[in-house]
This record gives C-alpha cells, sequence and structure tokens, in this order.
C-alpha cells in the first residue's frame, strides 16, 4: 500500500532576495524535487504602451529607457531605429558610431550585473562586489555624457542629444586597458572555482530545438550552441564594420545550454564588446549630431517591426502609425519576458535550489518582463 | 530567401480562401491578411514546408484598430460598425533566413482567433498578453488568462482606445 | 587556583565550582564575539575592496557595541501562531550548547572551567545540543521556509559529526589521554612537538604520523566548519535561498543570542582544532617567563598564544566564508559520506596500525 503524499506549495514570493525584481513564482513541490512552476508577473506593469499612445514620438524616448532599466541605451537605440526606418529618417555616421559606443558600453554594464547578482546567489558574495566595482567606471564615463547614470535620455530620434565630452575618447580607452585583466581575475575567482561549477554544470539544461521553438533569444540561445546573433544576422546600424566574434556554448564544463554555459557566453561577450569598442574608437568619424533630428516627427501610415540585439536577447519594437504626431500601437517584444516561458521546462526534477541557479542564468529584469 | 509577393502566391493556391489579401504599397512592412479563424494551419503549413521553414516567431501583437466607422441606419440614428480588433505575427525563419509578416483581424463583437500554440511554444504568453490587454480570445489556448493586469480585473481590456479606468478596484480607489 | 579562589571566598564547593568554571568563560567570550563581529566585516570589506564601518569610533571599532545597543532596543515579536514555549527556548538552548563546549577547553595552564577525564567527547555531545535548538526554532518559527532550512541544518551537523569523530578517535589512539588538558601539557615544548607534526615522542612513530596528521587536521576543520554552519556549508542560513534560514523569524534580543551562539561556536570549535593539532596554548617558542625567570608570566604566555591560534583559525573561516561559493544540499551530503568520512576512517586504521605496531 503506498503511503499518501501531498505536493508542498512553496511561493517564492513577490518578495525574495534572488527573484532579481518582483516575480512570484509559485513552485509545486515533491520533498525537495520540483513538480511544477508556474511563475505569475505583472507586479511591474506600468502600461508603457497605453501612455506611448498619448505621447509624440519624441517624448517616449524616456519611457523607453525604464523598462529594461539595467540596459537603457540600448532600448533607446532600438526605439530611434525603428521610428527612423517608418519615418525614413537618415542619421549622420558619427552618431551611429556613437550609439554603439554607448551601446556596446551598456552591453559590459549590464554583463557585469547579470554575472555579480548570479554569483551572490550561489553564495560567492565577493565577486558581486568587484563587478559593481568595475561597473561604476562605466558609469561615470555615462554620466560624463549625458548627466545620468542609469537612465539616459540620451539617444534621440534622428541623433543624440549631446555630442561627446572631449575626454570621453581617452578615458574610455582607459578604461579598456584597466578592465580587461579584470576579466581574467573574474575567470579565476569565479568562473572556473570548482564549487561554482558543481552548482550550475548540467543545471538547467536547454536544448536548441526547445529553445528556437520558445522564442529564446540572446545569450541563452547561443549557450545552447546556435550562432545567432543579430548584430551579424539581421545588422543594423554600423555593426558590419567591425570585426568580431560570437562566443557560443560548447559545453566544456558538462553538457551544452547548461547554466554554466549561459554564464560563460556572457563572460566572453564582454571581452567582444571590447574589440567593438577599440575599433569604433579609432575609426569614429566627424560631424554634427544633432543635425538630422527633426522639428516634428510624422511618420506616415504604416507599420515596422525592428529589432536590435540587448544584452538579454531580441529586442523588438512593432509600431503602427496613422499619420498623426501620437503613435496608434507601440509593442515591445521585450527578451525576459519571452524567456522566463521557459522556466517551467527547465526546471522539472530538479531541487530549489537549482532554480535561483536557473532563474540567475537566465539574467531577466522585471522591468521589462512586465513594461 | 523568398519575398512576401511569393510566398503570398504559393499560400494561395494552397489554401484559397483562407488568404484574404496581400498589401505591399505601404511603409515599411508588407503583409498578408489571413482568415482568424484558418491561421493555425496556414501556420503549420508554414512551419513545416521545406521551402519556408518559419521556425520562430518572433512577435505576436494584438492591436486595436480604432477603425471604425459612423454610419446612419435606418431611423436616422448614428451606429458604429466596423471597429476591428487585428493580431500581428512576425515569423522568421533561422536557416533560411527570410521573414514574413501575417495580419489577421477579427470584429470586436466576437474577437476569435485560433491559437498557434501548438507550433511555436513562443505564442503561449503573447497570446495570453493579448488576450488581457486587448481582449482578444484564443480558441485551442492551453490556459488563456490574464497575465500582466491582476487576476481578478473586471473593468475590461486596458489597451482598447474606448477603455475606461475603474473608479474602486476591491475597494481601493483606482485613479489617486 | 582560581578554582581554590573561590572555593575560599565562598566556603562552599558548589558556588565555587559554579563561579569558576562559568564566569571567566563570559568574561572571556563576550567581548570576543564582539571583536569577531566587528573582524568580519572589516576582513569582508577589505577582501571586498571597500572600507567597511568607518564612522563609529576609529575606523568603526565600536560599531558591534552600537549594533548591540539597538538589537536590545528592538522589539521581540513573537507571531500568534508560533509556538510559544519553543520558540522562545530556541536561542537559550543554541545558545547554552556552544557554551558548554568551553567548560573543557584549557585557556592557559592555571586554568580549565572544569577539568573531566572525559574531555573531547564532552565537547562533542554537548555541541549536539545545538541541533535541537535549532530545530525548535524552524518548527516553532511557523514557516515552511525556516523549516527547510532547520531540517537541512540538522542533517548537516549530525552528518559532520562523524567525520570530527573518527578524527578525534584517531589522535585519542596516538596520545591515550581524552583530557584535553593533558593532551596539551603533552605538546609542550618547540612546535616540534605539535600533534600536527606527529606528537610528543621520538623515534620512527613521530615521523610516520605527519602526513596522516596533517590530512585528519583538514578533515577536521572542515566538518567542523559545517558544524558552525559557515560557507560554503551554509545553506541553513543561505540568504538567497531561503531569507536567513532558521532565525527568520526572531528579533531584538533573541537574534542576537543566535548570533552571539554562532561566533561562540565558531571560537570553540577553533579552539578544539588548535588544541588538538596545534598545542593549544603552548608557545612554539618556549617562554619568555623562563628566561627571564618570572615564572608568573607563563599563564599569561600562555593564554596569548591560545588567543592568537584560536583567533588565526577564526580568521581563515571568514576568509572561507568570503571566497567560495555555497555547496548544494546533496552536494553539501555527498561530500560528508562518500568523501570525507572514507578518507577519515582510513586515517583512523592507518594510524591504529602505526600505534600498535
Amino acid at each position: 500500500m503506498a503511503l499518501k503524499t501531498e505536493e508542498m506549495i512553496l511561493n517564492m514570493g513577490p518578495q525574495h532576495p534572488s527573484t532579481h525584481g518582483v516575480l512570484r513564482l509559485e513552485l509545486q513541490l515533491e520533498g525537495e524535487l520540483i513538480v511544477n512552476i508556474i511563475p505569475h508577473i505583472g507586479y511591474l506593469h506600468r502600461c508603457f504602451e497605453k501612455h506611448a499612445e498619448a505621447m509624440t514620438y519624441p517624448q517616449v524616448i524616456p519611457y523607453t529607457d525604464r523598462m529594461d532599466y539595467l540596459a537603457s541605451m540600448y532600448n533607446e537605440f532600438g526605439y530611434a531605429l525603428a521610428v527612423e526606418k517608418l519615418a525614413g529618417i537618415e542619421v549622420p555616421e558619427r552618431v551611429e558610431y556613437i550609439r554603439v559606443i554607448m551601446g556596446e558600453l551598456q552591453r559590459i554594464a549590464s554583463h557585469l550585473v547579470a554575472i555579480g547578482t548570479y554569483g551572490a546567489d550561489i553564495g560567492a558574495f565577493t565577486p558581486f562586489l568587484f563587478c559593481f566595482r568595475d561597473r561604476e567606471k562605466i558609469l561615470s564615463l555615462f554620466e560624463m555624457t549625458c548627466g545620468a547614470r542609469l537612465l539616459y535620455n540620451y539617444i534621440w530620434i534622428g541623433g543624440v542629444s549631446h555630442d561627446l565630452h572631449p575626454d570621453f575618447l581617452r578615458l574610455t580607452k582607459e578604461f579598456i586597458d584597466y578592465f580587461r585583466p579584470k576579466i581574467k581575475e573574474l575567470n579565476d575567482l569565479l568562473s572556473y572555482n570548482k564549487i561554482f561549477i558543481e552548482r550550475t554544470a548540467n543545471v538547467g539544461i536547454l536544448p536548441l530545438d526547445v529553445a528556437i521553438n520558445y522564442g529564446i533569444t540572446g545569450p541563452m540561445l547561443r549557450a545552447s550552441g546556435m550562432k545567432w546573433d543579430l548584430r551579424k544576422d539581421d545588422p543594423y546600424s554600423v555593426y558590419d564594420k567591425f570585426d568580431y566574434d560570437i562566443p557560443v556554448g560548447d559545453g566544456r564544463m558538462g553538457t551544452v545550454g547548461d547554466s554554466w554555459d549561459r554564464y560563460f557566453v556572457r563572460v566572453l561577450e564582454m571581452e567582444e564588446s571590447l574589440k567593438i569598442i577599440e575599433q569604433a574608437i579609432a575609426n569614429i568619424p566627424e560631424g554634427d549630431v544633432t543635425s538630422a533630428i527633426p522639428k516634428r516627427v510624422k511618420p506616415p501610415v504604416g507599420q515596422v517591426y525592428s529589432r536590435v540585439e540587448n544584452p538579454r536577447g531580441e529586442l523588438g519594437y512593432f509600431i503602427m502609425s496613422n499619420g498623426t504626431p501620437n503613435p496608434l500601437r507601440i509593442k515591445v517584444r521585450g527578451p525576459s519576458f519571452v524567456n522566463l516561458a521557459v522556466i517551467n521546462e527547465l526546471c522539472k526534477n530538479l531541487l530549489v535550489a537549482d532554480v535561483i541557479t536557473i532563474l540567475g542564468s537566465i539574467d531577466i529584469v522585471l522591468g521589462e518582463v512586465d513594461r | 530567401m523568398k519575398s512576401t509577393e511569393e510566398i503570398f502566391n504559393l499560400l494561395k493556391d494552397k489554401f484559397g480562401d483562407a488568404v484574404i489579401e496581400l498589401k505591399v504599397d505601404q511603409p515599411v512592412e508588407s503583409y498578408i491578411v489571413i482568415n482568424p479563424l484558418e491561421i493555425d494551419k496556414v501556420c503549420k503549413f508554414l512551419f513545416d514546408n521545406e521551402e519556408l521553414k518559419f521556425d520562430n516567431l518572433m512577435n505576436l501583437s494584438g492591436v486595436d484598430d480604432d477603425n471604425e466607422k459612423k454610419e446612419k441606419d435606418e431611423n436616422g440614428n448614428e451606429k458604429i460598425i466596423g471597429r476591428t480588433l487585428s493580431v500581428y505575427y512576425h515569423l522568421e525563419s533561422t536557416s533560411l533566413r527570410h521573414k514574413l509578416t501575417l495580419k489577421v483581424s477579427t470584429l470586436i463583437e466576437n474577437p476569435e482567433v485560433c491559437s498557434v500554440y501548438e507550433i511555436w511554444k513562443c505564442a503561449d504568453w503573447h497570446e495570453r498578453e493579448a488576450y488581457d490587454l486587448i481582449g482578444i480570445k484564443f480558441l485551442n489556448h492551453p490556459d488563456l488568462r490574464r497575465i500582466l493586469m491582476p487576476y481578478d480585473w473586471e473593468a475590461g481590456y486596458p489597451l482598447r482606445k474606448d477603455y475606461k479606468n475603474p473608479e474602486f478596484y476591491q475597494g481601493m480607489k483606482v485613479p489617486y | 587556583m582560581i578554582y581554590d579562589f573561590f572555593t575560599n571566598l565562598f566556603n562552599n564547593q558548589i558556588i565555587g565550582i559554579i563561579i569558576s568554571a562559568a564566569l571567566p568563560l563570559l568574561l572571556f567570550i563576550l567581548p570576543f564575539v564582539l571583536v569577531a563581529v566587528l573582524m568580519e566585516r572589516k576582513v569582508s570589506a577589505h577582501m571586498q575592496d571597500r572600507l567597511g564601518p568607518m564612522r563609529v569610533g576609529y575606523h568603526g571599532i565600536l560599531q558591534t557595541v552600537a549594533d548591540l545597543l539597538k538589537l536590545l532596543q528592538k522589539e521581540d515579536i513573537v507571531a500568534d501562531v508560533n509556538d510559544k514555549p519553543l520558540f522562545n527556548l530556541a536561542p537559550v538552548i543554541v545558545f547554552a550548547g556552544s557554551y558548554a563546549a568551553f567548560a573543557a577547553i584549557p585557556f592557559t595552564g592555571a586554568y580549565i572551567g572544569s577539568n573531566v577525564d572525559l574531555g573531547i567527547i564532552y565537547i562533542i555531545a554537548a555541541t549536539g545540543l545545538v541541533v535541537a535548538g535549532i530545530l525548535m526554532s524552524g518548527w516553532a518559527s511557523n514557516n515552511k521556509y525556516t523549516l527547510l532550512g532547520a531540517m537541512r541544518s540538522a542533517a548537516q551537523i549530525i552528518s559532520y559529526e562523524i567525520p570530527t569523530i573518527l578524527v578525534v578517535l584517531s589522535l585519542i589512539m596516538i596520545t591515550g589521554t581524552m583530557n584535553l588538558e593533558t593532551l596539551s601539557q603533552m605538546q609542550t615544548g618547540y612546535f616540534w612537538n605539535w600533534m600536527i607534526l606527529g606528537g610528543p615522542g621520538t623515534g620512527l612513530d613521530k615521523f610516520l604520523f605527519i602526513p596522516f596528521t596533517v590530512i585528519g587536521f583538514l578533515v577536521i576543520y572542515i566538518s567542523t566548519l559545517a558544524e558552525v554552519n559557515r560557507t560554503p556549508f551554509d545553506i541553513p542560513e543561505a540568504e538567497s535561498e531561503l531569507v536567513s534560514g532558521y532565525h527568520t523569524e526572531y528579533s531584538g534580543m533573541k537574534f542576537s543570542i543566535f548570533f552571539l551562539a554562532e561566533y561562540a561556536n565558531m571560537f570553540a570549535v577553533s579552539a578544539i582544532v588548535a588544541t588538538l593539532f596545534f598545542g593549544g596554548y603552548q608557545s612554539p617558542f618556549g617562554y619568555l617567563g623562563n628566561t627571564l625567570g618570572a615564572h608568573w608570566l607563563i599563564p599569561i604566555e600562555q593564554f596569548f598564544w591560545f588567543t592568537v591560534k584560536g583567533v588565526f583559525f577564526v580568521f581563515v573561516q571568514m576568509w572561507l566564508r568570503w571566497t567560495l561559493p555555497r555547496l548544494r544540499v546533496d552536494q553539501l551530503m555527498a561530500v560528508c559520506w562518500k568523501y570525507l568520512i572514507p578518507i577519515a576512517f582510513v586515517n583512523l586504521i592507518i594510524i591504529g596500525l602505526i600505534t600498535v605496531l
């Protein structure tokens, strides 16, 4: 006669140190093994899309910052590209280079947060502080350019709001020289640490066909083995002029597509971003950055879907216009929103501690999930 | 790589009436309009066919078209007809590198669209969001409930153009 | 010596025993905990490239005093659904368990709280009381998270007592005594006589012991790290998963008792490891008192050496905490049962063979 056991429902509630925001995960447990995870989102829903319909196109930009608040430059970049495509605005080349430099610096900053908080979740508190120390230097570069550290309102439709500070290029070059050895230090401390590898390798394996079916993009998809990066496969802005590589997960510590791969792809991507920034600084042309900013943005009736490679994945903007200065509909396809849906598949028959590991490796930002 | 016209011709041959029209002459995207109740068969064909192989659903958005027309009916009263809700699908093939946009439109009185969850699991949350914010019901969806608004939000669908905030929600005053 | 003093003062043996066993320890442990909390914060800060507490006192020295004053003033929250007797009793038992271990540790040549012949076995038994306290606190908090944390902690502590005892047994075989006072006295002389280097005695035995005592030291250091719930074994209080584990629901003075108990426990196990393997209160180089002819200086020197060794091992525990990530619960159990216990067992057998032959 078998004993009747009940499943326990454990709530990793909206307030939890490790869910990176207000996310509620309802875990159905049997002992310590997970049977089902049901994510409940919507705690940070700020009605971005409804607001955008009431404002003009340039007024939407500060709102796009606040969606993925850890990678604000990229949100603005994606939006500006979409509207320029719809309205047919051409931007000067200097603007493109500045946008690429800001975007790649932002990618490094965002990955530093992802790596640091991932280590802190696993229990290694020291790399967290090292990552934040390095991120401070990037944030002071941003502050020099546009006055803000986290939410910038810098990339406008048709250009950028201010030209670069005269010292910016020199200080960025110093930052690159400072940061390269720090990646090696991070690898020694965290990536190749035996306990860290035990915790993350072979945990949460995501097969490639499941990943494509669920619409996963970004470092998660690359960690599962597919060399797919929008900067190379669907190039936008001036990314086709640079020479860089796309790191792919290869399962060297476990299987392809486990949490260690997802983590390590991010570390390698930081290295590649440094290469892009170096080349951009070396080749940046002169020009006037505000010359193409239109007085009124009034695109023709039509629609566009344009996408960029956010640090978290494919950020898509679907903008429909009806000829007025206000958009008819802006839909944002946030990569964290789509990536989070796969967590139920990944966590079958794992322990509660592994949920934290997997959630950290997916790298969500609740602002983007809920908009 | 196929262009939208070629795909349109291919679909028209196979599905006939389900494929309604092709719109090409507008900025920036051209799209194909499909019957809302046949969309899952069309998508299955697009997913399976060797020349097309659309294995990635990039985006699925619900839109309130805001295209109502006022008409005078028999008694001389004004009537609002023709308001539609639409769903746009953006598909992509990772192996063959082409993209496609599909559109389905339904009248607002009874917005029902077939779900494509069986084909791309990505559609799960996107369709729940379209249901939550615009109010489009997806048939055959495994778990259609609200995702961003609270589960017991009675006051309608927020992204519709005629939506008004309720005064009270569970005893709390909403506009503060 | 201190025992005689108190007995003469009160003319009553029992009160003399109680006070001589309890009071000096209390006077040592409480200031030590103050220093240990500050040390943890400053050590962790400097390892993480930041400064730590700087404002209270010179470079933050008085920070712990400020913390204690704050904790004393906090409201003591006891929820309705908590099991009140268990809830209130749990911190007391945890503290009593860690504190009772100090009674059998020799601080200097002249003072030991209570000279039991059982010595080390008594210490291991007394620290087992902590398990009961943790389980009580986890259950009485009426919270699924704390229950998980308490059960994990109980499993962890019970499992890791086994390698500890196996290593202690091997040491008893070398020295033939369980009394820590005798053990410390056996390691007199220069550091050459310390247990980790084979113990006193001459001849081939001593050199044969050396690799095995070193292995025994590593095994016991890791197991005692698990007994005090420090990283990498700190899942019972894993901040990122269980929000502070079994002492989530405690506030105010009860929480500070848990805190005190943790640091006292840390020092207790460091002191035990130092006494067993590193000569206890013996100095490595001979005594200044001996060379100067001032024999009253010797107990003070011994106390100094004892404290230095204890604090050094506490420092190493803190160092490990801020460097290594945390092990998952099944990996932790695997480390104990699949790796440490076989190693300790083989160690025991080999040392036994060497002693007999």
